[in-house]
């Protein structure tokens, strides 16, 4: 018999499972701790009751936050830190980029940072331009993190477990809209391995690369295409730093065509530099020029019709895929 | 020695060990100068000539386990928690032999062999750090206690309030150390910093005091109050030490914004000759014998300098190393 979870199930799975063999896990954030409802997605229900002190509701105050999971990975520990949404990131990226990032670097390999910081966004549910944006480029951008982006509960619940036990510092985005969306439970102790993408679906004809929620839109449109007789193959990153080149370098050399997707604005996006990297290194095999699809470079806006029209979508995605079959 | 809580007071040798531990920051701050001012050492260099005393007398109430966190103004810290000279000069090199493999330099010093786990370059981000450092022995009831320390400018920034009022609702086993040198860079206290920074701990639930920084036995007993209160569970402290720097915020700064008559007022009382004076004036060491305290640190300094400039660079190769626990391919 299967049990069915969400998103927030599968990431309240993997912190017990974590808390529950390695005494170094702690888990703190805004509102996380029982009393205060065990997270506003109910992510972290039922910790503080099992667990303790080892998880702990804290002040609005995103840098004490951050700077108190830096503080305590230097000293040993595997701390997991909600930043409650995205947009409130911007508020703890002296921690994260200057500290987190940097430290075992800068202290010759003495010290590391362990620390998990789970964060949560997404357009399409009317929240508008400060609580909606996906910033996983810029997180990418900086040496010394790793970044996540899962597009189901299994893979939620198997990369948040490697993001607990990896020694570097990960920052994990889960999708607002995915955390209702149930699938089937995978086992307590599930992993999946960081920087190892996902073949969704194969096809030979082009590949698209993405992660997070459009990965769903991809398999939609790839059954619609298959009638047309036209193959896609669907990549799920899964990762997106360090991003898995070798399966995407594979399945483009096959396809020769490929269209990134992303919910992120497109400009200096993580497609971008997919693109070019492909371009890089399989310029002679490319039958086309690489697409790239992710929302407009605007605000996230909040009257419904406004917003729907700035989310990338299923026809921008099938649009792009014929662009690339000419 | 002197008991727990208001009152400590040092012992003759506790006091000869302050010296020593300053007169030799001293030192090796005039000893960095003179490399970077004859062209051989390149550095962004913060010099603490002026907060010996303080750094020293802090560092005295403490266990060598204990966590410290400190800032790009660093040097005394390191010194007085024990950070080996050779490491920390071959550090400031940028050698393969320094405390970092040279990857750090003189902003980022890390030696958690004796506590020194964090030295930022940010003006305040040691704060929330120390919190993290002090979560951690709280959850292990592992008995450390982390100090960390910044300047007066620092308590201008957000992680200033947010870090405190953190660790008054969490009780956490840290120490607060303002060094409040009297200018935030070059901005001096008064026309930026509003009220008395001491008072915002109280504000935010935690004891704040204000101490001269620069005399040993007040810095001393404030240090020990402090520190025995989150060692016991008692929870955060903040000191505030009064204190002065003589070489400007960064070498080479011309310090045209210090008054004058300010900066002679301070010279005159100077932390580590009036300290040398009052141990030769008590009866407490001998001219002979802090001469000769002196020049066997004097030698110890050569000693360092030579094995820092004598040292390999780091070979290219490390450039990839250390970015994460296992080197990731370069694109």
């Amino acid at each position: 018999m299967s049990t069915q979870i969400s998103g927030s199930q599968a990431t309240q799975r993997a912190l017990d499972y974590a808390m529950g063999i390695d005494d170094t896990v702690l888990a703190f954030g805004e509102d996380v701790a029982d009393p205060e409802g065990g997270g506003i997605m109910g992510s972290t229900a039922g910790l503080s009751t099992k667990y303790g002190d080892r998880v702990r509701s804290t002040p609005i105050s995103e840098q004490a936050i951050a700077g108190a999971a830096v503080g305590a990975a230097i000293a040993g520990m595997r701390p997991v830190a909600e930043i409650m949404l995205m947009n409130f990131i911007t508020l703890a990226m002296d921690m994260i980029v200057n500290h987190a990032a940097k430290t075992r670097f800068m202290s010759g390999g003495k010290t590391g940072v362990p620390l998990t910081i789970r964060t949560m966004s997404g357009a399409g549910i009317g929240a508008g331009g400060q609580h909606s944006d996906m910033y996983e480029a810029w997180l990418a951008h900086v040496p010394g993190l790793k970044v996540v982006v899962p597009s189901n509960p299994a893979d939620q619940q198997g990369l948040l477990t490697s993001c607990i036990f990896d020694d570097d510092p990960c920052v994990f985005i889960e999708t607002t809209p995915l955390q209702f969306a149930k699938a089937e439970a995978p086992p307590a102790d599930h992993r999946v391995q960081l920087g190892k993408a996902n073949v969704m679906r194969e096809g030979s004809d082009v590949t698209v690369v993405g992660y997070g929620r459009p990965i769903h839109d991809a398999m939609a449109v790839a059954e619609k295409l298959s009638g047309e007789g036209i193959e896609v193959e669907v990549i799920d990153l899964r990762t997106i730093l360090p991003w898995d080149e070798e399966a995407v370098f594979a399945s483009v050399k096959k396809t020769g065509r490929a269209v990134t997707l992303h919910e992120a604005v497109k400009q200096f996006g993580v497609g971008a530099e997919i693109s070019a990297r492909i371009h890089e290194e399989l310029f002679s095999d490319l039958k086309a020029p690489v697409q790239r699809v992710g929302s407009l470079n605007s605000i996230v806006p909040y009257s419904p019709p406004l917003e729907q029209a700035y989310m990338w979508s299923k026809d921008r995605l099938e649009a792009a895929i014929r662009k690339t079959l000419g | 020695m002197g008991q727990e809580g208001e009152g400590a007071t040092l012992s003759d040798q506790q006091l000869v060990e302050i010296y020593r531990s300053s007169v030799r920051i001293n030192k090796v701050d005039e000893a960095l100068r003179k490399l970077l001012r004859t062209g051989r050492l390149q550095a962004n260099y913060y010099p603490p000539r002026g907060q010996e005393v303080l750094a020293a007398s802090m560092a005295a109430a403490l266990q060598p386990d204990d966590y410290y966190v400190t800032i790009y103004r660093g040097l005394h810290d390191h010194l007085a928690k024990g950070v080996p000279l050779k490491d920390l000069l071959a550090e400031y090199f940028g050698r393969a032999t320094g405390s970092c493999k040279g990857k750090g330099g003189c902003m980022h010093v890390t030696h958690p062999e004796t506590g020194v786990m964090v030295t930022t370059g940010i003006v305040g981000s040691g704060l929330p750090i120390a919190n993290g450092l002090a979560l951690a022995s709280q959850v292990r009831g592992d008995g450390r206690v982390t100090v960390t320390n910044f300047g007066d400018g620092a308590s201008n920034i957000g992680a200033f309030a947010e870090s405190i009022n953190l660790a008054s609702v969490w009780k956490l086993p840290v120490v607060f150390v303002c060094q409040n040198n009297l200018f935030a860079e070059h901005t001096a206290m008064e026309k930026c910093t509003g009220g008395e920074i001491y008072q915002r701990a109280i504000a935010y639930g935690i004891p704040g005091v204000r101490v001269n920084g620069n005399d040993p036995a007040e810095m001393y007993a404030a240090a020990k109050e402090a520190v025995d209160r989150a060692r016991s569970g008692g929870g955060a402290s903040l000191i505030e030490a009064m204190t002065f720097r003589f070489e400007g915020h960064n070498y080479g700064d011309m310090q045209k914004y210090i008054p004058k008559d300010l900066y002679e007022a301070k010279k005159k009382v100077d932390p580590v000759p009036a300290l040398r004076a009052k141990l030769i004036e008590d009866g407490v060491s001998g001219e002979q014998e802090l001469a000769a305290m002196e020049s066997e640190i004097d030698e110890e300094i050569k000693e360092a300098v030579d094995f820092a400039q004598e040292s390999p660079w780091p070979d290219a190769s490390e450039m990839l190393v250390d970015v994460y626990a296992e080197e990731l391919a370069e694109a």
